[in-house]
């Protein structure tokens, strides 16, 4: 697959923005700086900003809890995401939603979503809308490997399959949902096996190798609009934090995963692997490398100075944003 | 204006929507055969793409309803029986109702579910709940409860066309009730109550298929001097406060009737409501007229000890009124 110079540095920028913008999230949260809880996705950044760069803008993606990378990978401004997670007006969501459902509803972002597997359906009823509308546009959706247990998950693959709904189903499998390893509560090893219950094509990628990503769900977006249906698109990946920030504060450091494991995934951490592959096979030079680190980490301190500046809601804001009208 | 059944009100409506805006369409359990006549039809005339059989998987096809409405159409989606609400309960109420404000206003769910709810005679527990007070309490959700065929039809109209989630609920022993229904665009606002009836004596609100039957009561009362004012909320979110608090304020007295259970019911808030804002007009306690709290029976005796019939109605309202 041929992929041009400005491509594959967004891509790069997009990886740089997650880790920064998540890296900051978790440090300020540790710090009690922001209200509640955040799932952070540092080490998964390949898969969100894979799929997001096989799309267009007018296709729609559903998230979940984990869903700050996806946003990103989508467009969002990390200005207002951050003033979201702090609470301020200036927010996404004018704060009323927080870290767990920052969304950009004109990026074509469906909702991140606080209950697990809440985003399939939803996604199965974008993908149909585009159906209805006579339009070719296709939606992604994120969901973990825990969602695939979760009645939505076989509910909403038979029926994009049925339908044949231009949608990609895409499970960042990272090995644990919240605290329990996968493969205590799951009855397959892969969760692409599980297209096979719905006939479906079930398609498994190294989740931390964004081209390999890349290249796999644009064959899935080309199915998707050629009226071919759905593909549950499989990255294997891995979260280096745990599931909440914080969380060894009530379960420990080595609670459920040893530390030896979380140093091997580091090892084959996907920015590094692509700033090779960046380096080596595509000619990039290292200086534009650092030019995009350099310009991510000034875009994210501009972020995290409006978000402390900004003002928190006025409290007449609790009645507003409930029904239309 | 023409004389039709309550079923063919609801045909009427969606035919009349879908045939407005292209962006309509209705999905759900049997609607190209259109099992109960609501949807008979459709399937002709708009095609395959937009009238869809869905899977007897309420979360799915539920789930996508909100997300099809999310993503700029306008699904009308039919819940067979509204007890299989709860195989669905996080689509409607951490979804459907919420997005929007988890949002800040970004998203807009302009989605109409359509269920049949209440004792119709037989079905049992699991096919006659009347649970749209499970979802009163759930911020961002319409609730409209017609009460005849004109209304269904204007309310339903309404519905569709409105940007908010909506539920309509149907009763579905109205089914074969029949009266003449407006031809053509006929609209009744979400939000505004019904004076049934004018009388002085005491308010009598009914909710949905309680209305003909609080309707006869009154008939019947108003021969033996109660003058009975019938008030039909048609819509309990958003409920139109104004219009009970005035009749209240005329009358003194209040009987609600509703099919829902007593404890926690659509009763119960409207009770509340007149309980903290009219109470120095009330001569007499709120009486309420509901089912009991159990299960919906199945055995014809125990079903219709179960739920609230005419004679009950006429007690309350003469309990209230002290006759």
């Amino acid at each position: 697959m041929d992929v041009g110079k400005d491509k594959l540095l967004e891509m790069y920028r997009s990886m740089q923005r997650i880790r920064e913008f998540e890296s900051k999230v978790r440090d300020l949260s540790l710090a009690g700086e922001i209200p509640g809880f955040v799932h952070v996705s540092i080490g998964e950044e390949a898969s969100s900003t894979g799929v997001c760069a096989a799309l267009r803008k007018t296709d729609r993606i559903t998230s979940n809890h984990r869903g700050h990378g996806h946003l990103i990978a989508k467009g969002g401004t990390l200005k207002q995401m951050m003033a979201e997670i702090f609470g301020k007006k200036t927010g996404y969501c004018k704060g009323k939603g927080g870290s767990m459902h920052i969304v950009d509803y004109s990026l074509g972002i469906l909702g991140a979503n606080g209950i697990v597997g809440a985003g399939l359906p939803i996604a199965a009823g974008s993908a149909l809308a585009a159906v209805i509308a006579g339009k070719d546009d296709v939606t992604a959706c994120f969901f973990g490997d825990g969602a695939s247990n979760e009645g939505t998950f076989h509910e909403s693959l038979n029926l994009a399959a049925v339908w044949k709904l231009p949608v990609i189903f895409v499970c960042e499998n990272n090995g644990f949902g919240e605290f329990t390893p996968m493969q205590t509560v799951t009855s397959v090893r892969d969760i692409a096996q599980r297209a096979k219950a719905y006939n479906i094509p079930g398609v498994i990628v190294d989740g931390n190798n964004v081209m390999e990503v890349y290249q796999a769900t644009s064959e899935a977006v080309a199915r998707a609009r050629a009226g071919e249906g759905p593909t549950l698109l499989e990255c294997k990946t891995y979260r280096w934090e745990g599931h909440v920030v914080g969380e060894q504060a009530f379960i420990g450091e080595e609670g459920y995963r040893q530390k030896a494991e979380i140093e091997e995934w580091k090892r084959k951490c996907p920015i590094i692997r692509y700033e090779q592959f960046l380096l080596s096979d595509a000619k990039i030079s290292k200086a534009e490398i650092t030019r995009i680190v350099d310009e991510t980490r000034a875009e994210l301190e501009d972020a995290v100075k409006f978000a402390r500046e900004s003002a928190l809601p006025d409290v007449s804001e609790v009645t507003t944003d409930v029904f239309v009208r | 204006m023409s004389e039709i059944y309550f079923t063919q009100a609801i045909n009427q409506a969606l035919f009349e929507e879908m045939e407005r805006d292209p962006l309509t369409f209705v999905m759900g359990e049997d609607v190209v055969l259109g099992a109960f006549g609501a949807t008979r039809g459709l399937i002709d005339k708009f095609g395959a793409k937009r009238v869809r059989n869905t899977p007897i998987a309420e979360a799915g096809f539920v789930g996508a309803a909100v997300g099809a409405a999310m993503a700029g159409t306008r699904p009308i989606c039919e819940v067979e029986f509204a007890s299989f609400f709860y195989c669905a309960f996080d689509q409607v109420c951490n979804q459907a109702a919420k997005l929007r404000y988890m949002s800040g206003g970004q998203a807009k769910m302009p989605i109409t579910f359509r269920a049949v709810y209440g004792a119709m005679g037989g079905a049992a527990a699991q096919h006659s709940e009347t649970v749209y007070a499970q979802f009163l309490s759930v911020a961002g959700l319409k609730l409209v409860v017609p009460s005849g065929p004109a209304d269904m039809k204007g309310l339903l109209k309404s519905a569709i066309r409105d940007d908010d989630p909506v539920i309509v609920f149907e009763h579905g022993a109205l089914g074969r009730t029949k009266e003449d229904v407006p031809d053509g665009d006929y609209l009744v606002p979400l939000g505004k109550a019904a004076v049934k009836r004018e009388g002085s004596d005491v308010t009598l609100i009914a909710i949905g298929a309680m209305v003909p039957k609080a309707m006869k009561v009154a008939e019947k009362l108003a021969k033996q001097k109660i003058s009975v004012e019938v008030i039909d909320p048609r819509t309990l979110v958003p409920l139109d406060e104004e219009t009970i608090l005035n009749s209240v304020a005329k009358t003194n007295r209040v009987v609600i009737a509703d099919e829902g259970h007593l404890r926690g019911g659509a009763a119960a808030d409207i009770a509340a409501i007149i309980a903290e804002k009219a109470f120095d007009s009330l001569d007499a306690p709120i009486k309420r007229i509901t089912a009991l709290d159990v299960p919906i029976p199945f055995s014809p005796p125990l079903e219709r000890a179960a739920v609230p019939d005419d004679a009950e109605v006429e007690a309350g309202v003469r309990a209230a009124v002290g006759a």
